[in-house]
């Protein structure tokens, strides 16, 4: 490897042996790519004129007016993830793989891998736990639509974590051909590098269009952590600004006092999950545990190793938002300024309504990393209909 | 002398048989007699399977072990008692662990109490060379034999860096893939002699052995013995005749046609 995959402490290539040769090629194609001004022109031009960048920075008018909401939900996609699988799936046609393969939860990602796979003609075979594939029917039909193959995985607590696990042992047996499209900025090395530098952009444009509305940075900028890659791709270009607070949100469930929630920083330990030392929400043997949240994106019991890392040297911080508080902040959004928010976003922006009634004079960033079309059934039977 | 250098030296003349079971599966009393009969049936060398809530290096049948294990309560506590029972009754036979990274970093003391129970070696199946040294570091330190994995598509200086490192055995891997899956049982003697050139300590191959043909393949192909796991477990878990099963495999390992 020509980089050492670590923050701090953390990161790392925990895979098996077999898969080392798979990463190291990645890792060699990411940097090659990244001289290679060919690359950055096509990567450009399929963000901006097929993906619909530059995403707006909108000022909240009837929440607190200081919030500032960076618009990855109107994002070609329907979330931040377009990103990053166009430029994982460049690079996968750049070693001349001919299948991408890759997990989901909720189905986000894989509706996102199956768009590149249409768009840059790959077969695109798409991991899902067993129960999300039922509760989430629609996304399974949209991927379907343009042409991806669902599998439901059987195994464990048939969700995301094991859909990951899976994809690795497809990838184990495939690497040759395939390329693993892995859907955060976590996993082995170079993953946690990789995906954060195509999310970059997400706080690229942000500092730039709020030095513009306000001319100076935010006091804080704000961000839901499941994975962490919308998270990362925003707190990457600020993370040099000092007076910038760095706030990432976790889901905090049914409470952080019990043991239904997704609060990996919050609660978890270090440890070693697909493929890097991390935090884990783990028993004291090691076992990874259940976890939950209203918000599939979220429900994970591990975390990229970078926030691991700023977590450790208190360059950002975590906090938690827990179903009921997000609920409220997806339901605020709707009401108040006509936006339907994802679930995970809703958390980043629960945090924000709270800091922004507290602190009136701050100015806060919240990334708001996706759109709720695909919690509009799950809010229906949570909130019920509008009264 | 180590039990590993020991049984190489008394089996000069034939391949090691080593029988793969998870620990616990499908409980501990079941477990602690599978591990006496496949020795009792002809298995020179153990490895065991700590049981991981996350496989990601185990097909089908290992994960649904491990889960039997788990969900049967099985502790990593519980894992080393066995072993050490097991020490009790067998003094001379090599153990191996083969588990995850998790298991072994969570647990403080896990190789210092894997050491004490009587475990010869640990395989952490998700630990590449490229991460391993830490990790041999400290197993040497705690009285543990270092094994690292050895693929086909492992580039030589890789191979290097593993015999640097390994001390009982080298793992050898000669396909793609995930435990269990059986591939046509061909063998890489390119992979062995590429190991043999770093001094590698000896090969010996696993990943979809489940026939006496494997068996005869990878030991024509220079391997020092075999391992065999999803095979003994399916079996074993379908209430099959695991004796013969381990006997025929042990058979095998003396066929007259290997010593040319």
């Amino acid at each position: 490897m020509r980089l050492s995959g670590r923050f701090g402490r953390f990161g790392g290539c925990y895979v098996p042996e077999i898969l080392a040769p798979a990463l190291e090629q990645l890792e060699a194609a990411f940097l090659d790519a990244q001289e290679d001004p060919a690359f950055g022109r096509e990567l450009n031009e399929l963000l901006g004129n097929y993906a619909g960048r530059p995403t707006p920075l909108t000022r909240c008018r009837n929440l607190p007016r200081n919030i500032y909401l960076k618009r990855e939900d109107l994002l070609h996609g329907g979330a931040h993830k377009t990103n990053q699988v166009l430029g994982q799936a460049m690079l996968a046609r750049r070693m001349g793989k001919t299948r991408l393969i890759a997990e989901t939860g909720a189905g986000q990602h894989g509706v996102a891998t199956a768009i590149v796979g249409a768009l840059l003609g790959f077969d695109t075979v798409i991991y899902m736990g067993a129960d999300d594939v039922v509760r989430q029917q629609l996304n399974v039909f949209r991927m379907e639509l343009m042409g991806a193959k669902v599998v439901p995985v059987e195994s464990g607590g048939k969700t995301l974590k094991d859909a990951i696990n899976e994809a690795l042992r497809d990838w184990s047996a495939t690497f040759a051909e395939t390329h693993y499209l892995l859907g955060t900025a976590a996993g082995p090395h170079p993953f946690p590098t990789m995906v954060r530098e195509f999310q970059r952009i997400i706080g690229r444009e942000a500092r730039a269009q709020i030095i513009e509305q306000i001319g100076r940075l935010p006091d804080a900028v704000i961000a839901c952590v499941g994975g962490g890659s919308n998270a990362i791709g925003l707190f990457a270009d600020f993370i040099g600004d000092d007076t910038v607070r760095l706030i990432g949100v976790e889901a905090a469930g049914k409470g952080l006092d019990g043991e239904e929630h997704g609060a990996t920083l919050l609660r978890g330990t270090p440890g070693i999950l697909h493929g890097a030392e991390t935090y884990v929400l783990q028993n004291s043997d090691g076992q990874v545990a259940d976890t939950w949240s209203v918000s599939a994106g979220l429900d994970y019991p591990a975390v990229g190793p970078e926030h691991a890392h700023l977590k450790d040297i208190g360059r950002a911080e975590y906090v938690g938002a827990t179903d009921d508080e997000a609920l409220a902040a997806f339901k605020a959004l709707a009401e108040n300024e006509g936006i339907l928010c994802a679930f995970e976003s809703a958390h980043a922006l629960a945090y924000a309504i709270k800091l922004a009634e507290q602190e009136p004079d701050s100015e806060i960033l919240v990334g708001l990393s996706g759109r709720g079309d695909k919690d509009v059934a799950q809010a229906q039977q949570l909130v019920g209909p509008s009264a | 002398m180590s039990r590993y250098a020991a049984l190489f030296e008394r089996l000069s003349s034939e391949g090691a048989l080593g029988a793969f079971l998870m620990l616990g599966d499908p409980d501990l009393e079941t477990s602690a007699s599978l591990l006496d009969a496949v020795v009792r049936d002809g298995a020179d060398m153990i490895e065991v399977g700590i049981p991981f809530s996350d496989p990601v290096a185990d097909g089908p049948v290992i994960q649904a072990a491990a889960q039997r294990a788990l969900s049967a309560g099985v502790r990593v506590s519980d894992c080393f008692g066995l072993i050490a029972r097991f020490r009790d009754r067998h003094p001379d036979v090599p153990v191996g662990i083969l588990t995850y990274a998790n298991l072994v970093i969570a647990r403080p003391g896990f190789m210092r109490d894997a050491a004490q129970a009587g475990t010869d070696s640990l395989l952490i199946a998700d630990v590449p060379a490229l991460e391993a040294e830490p990790f041999a570091k400290q197993m040497q330190q705690s009285g543990l034999e270092p094994v690292l994995i050895a693929a086909a598509n492992t580039p030589d200086a890789t191979l290097q860096r593993i015999a640097g490192l390994s001390k009982a055995y080298t793992y050898c891997v000669s396909r793609a893939g995930i435990t269990g899956t059986h591939a046509g049982g061909e063998f890489d003697a390119g992979l062995v002699r590429r190991l043999e050139a770093t001094g590698a300590p000896a090969p010996i191959f696993g990943f979809g052995i489940s026939k006496p043909e494997h068996v005869r393949a990878a030991l024509n192909a220079g391997a020092k013995g075999v391992i065999c796991g999803s095979a003994i477990v399916d079996l074993a878990v379908r209430g099959g005749d695991v004796g013969a099963f381990v006997r025929t495999l042990k058979d095998s390992t003396r066929n007259e046609s290997l010593l040319q």
